[in-house]
Formats: structure tokens, sequence, C-alpha cells
């Protein structure tokens, strides 16, 4: 167990490394630190001057190391647009990401679990059909026409819903600002949810729907039947069991999908979460931003894979074993 | 010719086919659309690319049946005052082309990786197939938006847009070859240890000739599912890149940019810029997974799940 943790550990470490020399790469091209600092209103020889007193004119190697020491103290350089560190600007902006992931996650785990065990135990009914259909035409819309539409509906026909940003928020301490404790912030947290459920629940309910099925067909759950154990005690207790481990490994998968329909969802109703910022960093060519949000969000990325990936050896052996699914 | 046409009116493949009005509702708006988006230039009324044309006085007229329609626009205009309808099969086209060249090149690079990570295993194997791990993980449409994200700010918006089609296409090429790589590997597997293959071994015949000639084949049924259903995906990514605004520029615009140029205008009551573009590639997207979740129950084959 031990050595399969070390080598899950320094293949995350490998992982970093890796995104962090992209993201310095990106940097070293296109980014202009000078640019950054000073504007563009000074002249030739004071710019030269000044790289060559930043380092810019080492070797690359050099300047990549130099970076991943600034970067283990949590310093990614400064944002040419905020004017401030890149990391702080990205603290400042996730707890917004956080609130919409976690009310989405809540939704999504009340609704695929019974919907997609119903659908796995009674395949044949029409409910079950229903919501399979459902989950097809789910998948198939696009989540920026679901927020669209939301928007169209709710916002410009109705008027009952705020069509763009966070509304009033708390502020609860450090860079937290959050919109869960007034009627405004959660009222302006209600669309983007829902849009944001709407992609991922449809995947969920189809995920353990399919997990739930193949766990029924099981040596060991035909045995429970026959040894006259009651329906419930065999769906919830035997097979739901099992379904979960599966579910929570490709779940841990699923995260990159939920980053990337964040952005969207954040970029249509103009939520300032990291999704957002990401989407303005590239408008505004603000490199030194864009390339700290892509180590943050792959450190986060690496992290909670890792975890997921660690747990699922401790509750099941045969992974840990041969040290791969 | 004829008998072979008479095999497959009695393979148990059409039968499920013509049994299943899902599957056939769902291919007959397939073909419709493809058909419609390839002969846009004949049969679209206006020429959405023509800037001559085109004319702004008539920018943002709804659709024919609401008041202050225009007979001329069937479905209305956007706000440069082209003709939606015709947009729309222009950018249905540009979206299917992007879509399945993605899925080719996915499905080629997937496809030679399996093949040979199956067939010769070993170190070769475990290294192919933990890199797939890694790239899946990683997920198709989160490392489109980020390659894309990047390119931009190296070329600069204007060279990129004159290459964004070629781009789009390998980029979501490149971001799903493991799906095809870890399913064709699978069946690999199985396939090495049949006779035919022993047999093509002893016959002498080269690795390369029983990899394309005699494995290959026997594997083109999970491969035909996987295709399906990555065409919807990888159309799904392309609209979303171009929402975004990292994919098809607006002036040679996809469903997805044309999803994006009417967003704005929807706070001024023009819903039918966005609407309409958003319906069709819903409609699109749909029908493709439709036929894809019918063949898979048909065909069956062992996939990779995740």
């Amino acid at each position: 167990m031990f050595a399969f943790i070390v080598r899950r550990f320094l293949q995350a470490v490998f992982v970093m490394l890796v995104i962090s020399l992209i993201g310095f790469s990106i940097q070293h091209q296109i980014g202009d630190p000078v640019r950054d600092l000073v504007g563009i209103s000074v002249s030739k020889k004071e710019r030269e001057a000044l790289r060559e007193k930043l380092g810019l004119n080492d070797p690359f190697f050099i300047q990549y190391g130099r970076f991943l020491k600034k970067a283990l103290h949590g310093d990614l350089g400064r944002s040419f647009f905020y004017k401030k560190p890149a990391v702080d600007v990205i603290l400042s902006k996730a707890p917004a990401t956080l609130e919409l992931v976690f009310v989405t996650s809540i939704l999504v785990i009340v609704f695929s679990i019974p919907l997609g065990i119903y659908c796995a135990i009674f395949p044949k009914k029409f409910l079950s059909r229903l919501i399979m259909g459902a989950s097809v035409v789910g998948v198939s819309i696009p989540v920026f026409l679901t927020a669209i539409m939301l928007i169209y509906i709710f916002s410009v026909k109705l008027g009952v819903m705020p069509s763009f940003g966070r509304g009033e928020l708390v502020h609860i301490g450090g860079y937290w600002y959050s919109g869960l404790f007034t009627w405004d912030g959660l009222k302006h947290l209600v669309m983007p949810s829902i849009a944001l459920t709407s992609i991922m629940l449809p995947l969920f309910v189809r995920l353990i729907r399919a997990e739930m099925m193949e766990v029924l067909e099981s040596e060991y759950i035909r045995f429970a039947w026959a040894k006259g154990l009651k329906p419930k005690r065999i769906w919830f207790v035997h097979a739901f069991k099992n379904t979960l481990l599966p579910v929570i490994t490709v779940g841990g998968v699923q995260l990159g999908t939920l980053i990337a329909f964040t952005i969207l969802t954040e970029s249509v109703f103009q939520w300032q979460g990291l999704g957002f910022l990401f989407v303005e960093a590239v408008e505004r060519a603000d490199t030194t931003l864009l390339v700290s949000y892509l180590i943050f969000v792959g450190f986060v990325f690496v992290l909670i894979n890792t975890l997921v990936d660690i747990i699922y050896g401790l509750v099941n052996p045969m992974v840990r074993i041969t040290g791969k699914k | 010719m004829s008998t072979k046409w008479q095999q497959f009116k009695n393979s148990y493949f059409f039968h499920s086919f013509i049994h299943d009005k899902v599957a056939i509702v769902s291919f007959v708006v397939l073909v419709m659309l493809v058909v419609c988006s390839f002969s846009a230039p004949i049969i679209a009324p206006h020429d959405p690319y023509d800037t001559t044309t085109i004319d702004v006085l008539d920018a943002e007229t709804p659709p024919i049946w609401m008041e202050g329609g225009n007979p001329n626009f069937l479905l209305g205009t956007d706000a440069q005052g082209r003709d939606i309808l015709s947009t729309m099969l222009y950018g249905m086209r540009v979206s299917l082309l992007i879509g399945l060249g993605a899925v080719f090149l996915q499905a080629f690079l997937g496809v030679v990786i399996g093949l040979i990570a199956g067939y010769f295993g070993g170190k070769l194997d475990s290294l192919l197939m933990r890199l797939a791990d890694v790239q899946l993980s990683f997920s198709t449409l989160m490392v489109a938006i980020f390659i894309s994200a990047i390119f931009q700010a190296f070329f600069g918006i204007n060279k990129y847009e004159e290459l964004a089609v070629p781009f789009l296409i390998i980029v979501i090429g490149l971001a799903e070859w493991p799906q095809y790589a870890r399913t064709v590997r699978a069946s690999v597997l199985a396939e090495k240890k049949k006779e035919y293959v022993e047999a093509a071994k002893v016959i002498g015949f080269g690795s390369g000739r029983i990899m394309w000639k005699h494995i290959l084949p026997n594997t083109l049924s999970p491969i035909l599912v996987i295709s399906t259903i990555q065409v919807a995906n990888a159309i799904m990514s392309e609209a979303a890149l171009s929402f975004l605004g990292l994919g098809m520029p607006v002036t040679k615009p996809s469903l997805g940019s044309l999803i994006n140029s009417g967003f704005e205008y929807i706070f001024s009551g023009s819903w039918w810029i966005t609407i309409f573009p958003g319906i069709l590639l819903v409609i699109l997207i749909l029908v493709i997974n439709l036929l894809g979740d019918w063949l898979r129950d048909v065909l069956n084959p062992k996939l990779y799940k995740g």
C-alpha cells in the first residue's frame, strides 16, 4: 500500500512538473514581463537594462528553475491587467467558482443516485425509458445553449431572474465573499447552477445506471436472490455499495469535464469566477494570469485525481496489487 | 451485387434497424441534415460569404411569421443582415467538416496506437496505455480550450482565424485518441489468441500485414460505435470552442460561433439569431447520439468505460 501511494505521488509530481514546464514556456515565448511592469512608454535602452536586471537573458532552464522556485513560494508573477499578483487574483475569484460547483455537485448527487438506481432496477419500465431518453437529450444540449435559453425565458421574457453576476455578497473572511447567505446572492446562483447541472446530471445518471446494471448481473447478487434476501436489501446494501466505487473513479475523471463546462457557464452568466477570469485573460492577452490559471487548475486537478486514486486503492485491494485499474 | 444487397437485407443489423422507429427517424433526419449542409451553395437562398449581397439595413429582421418579417428571409437575419437560414446551412457544413475531420484523425491515431500496443505488448504497451490514461484524465474539452487559448495568444487573433479549420481538427483530433486506442487494444488482445492469427504467423506474414489485414477487420464494430458518438462529441467541442471565441470566426461561422454572435442580441429581443442555430445544433448532435446508442445496443461490442 505504501509503495502504491508513493508511486501515485511521484506520478502526480511528474505531471505537475510537465504542466509547469508547459506553462513556463508559454510565458517565456509570448509574455513580455517588461511590458507588464513598465508599459510601452519606456525607451528601448532602459528596457534592455531592465531585461538584464530581471535575468530575462539567462538560459531557458535557469529561468525555469527560478520560476519553479518562486512558484513553490506561491508567486506566479503579476497580472498585467489587474496590476496585482496573479495568485491573489485567482484566489479572490476561486470562491465564486467553488460555490457554483458546490451547489451543482449537491444537485447532481441528490438527483443522479435515485434516478440511476431506478433505471438500473427497472430498465423496462416506462419511467426508466423516459429518464434515459431525457438523458440523451440532456447530453446533446450544449451547456451554453441551456444557459442562453434560461436567460431568454426567465430574464428577458419573464423578467423574474437576474441574468448575470453574483448579486449581493457577504464577506466571510480572507478572499472569500459568499453569495450563499443573501437572498439576492442565492437568486443569482439558481440559473448558473441549473445550467451546469443540466449537463452533468445525465452523464452521472447514465454512469450509475450502467455500473449498477453490471453489478446486478454478477454472481454474488444472484446468490443473494437465491438465498431469499429482501429485494431492498439486495439493491441498496449489496449492489449499491459496489456500484459506488467505479462511479467515484470515473467521477474523478469527469472533473476535467466539469472544469470545461464551468468555463462555458461562467462566460454566459458573467459569473465572476475562475472560468470567466480565464476567458477574459485570453481576450486581454494577459499571459501571466493565463499561465497562473493553467498551473492552478492543473494543480487542483492532479491533487483531486491523486486523492481519488489513493482512496480507491485503500478500499479496493485489487488496485494496489496490480498498481493500475 | 444483388446477392450482397440480399444478404444485407436479411441481416440482423438491417432487421433491427427497420424495427426501431427511433433509429429510422434519426437516420433520415441525419441524412437530410448532411445533404442540406453539403449542398448549401446550391439550395441556400443567399450566400452569406458574399459581402456584396448583404445589406446592413436588413439587420435583425425577424422570422417571416412575425411582425416586420421579410419574405426574402425565411428565418430572419442576423446583426449584419445575413440570412439566418443560409448562414445556418453553411455553418452546419463547417461544423460537420470539423467534426468528421477530427474523428478521422483520432480514429487513425487511436487505431494505430491500439494495434501496436495490443499486438506487441510488453513495455511499449504499458507505456502507451499509461499515456492514454493520463491523457484521458484531462477531458477533451478542457485540453482543447487550453490549447486553443494558448495558440490564440501565440499567433494573434488574425492569423488564428485563417488557420481555424485545420487547427480545430488537429486539437479535437489529438485530444481523444485514447478512446480508440484502449478499445482497439482490448479487441486485439482477444483476437491475438485466436487460431487464424497463429495460422497467418505460421505462413510467415509480417506483423504489419497481420495487424492491418487480419486483426483490424475483426475490431471494426467497436470502432464504428465509438466513431458515431465521437462525431457528436467533436461537433459539441467545436461549438463550445467557437462559443468561447476560440474557434471559427464570425466571418466564416460554424453553428457555435453563430450562437455566440447572436447571444448579445437576445437582450434586445432578437432571439432568432441564437435560437435557430442552437436548435439545429441540438438536433444534429441528438440524432447522432441516438444512432450511436442504437448501434451500441445492436452490435453490443465490449467497450471501454470511462
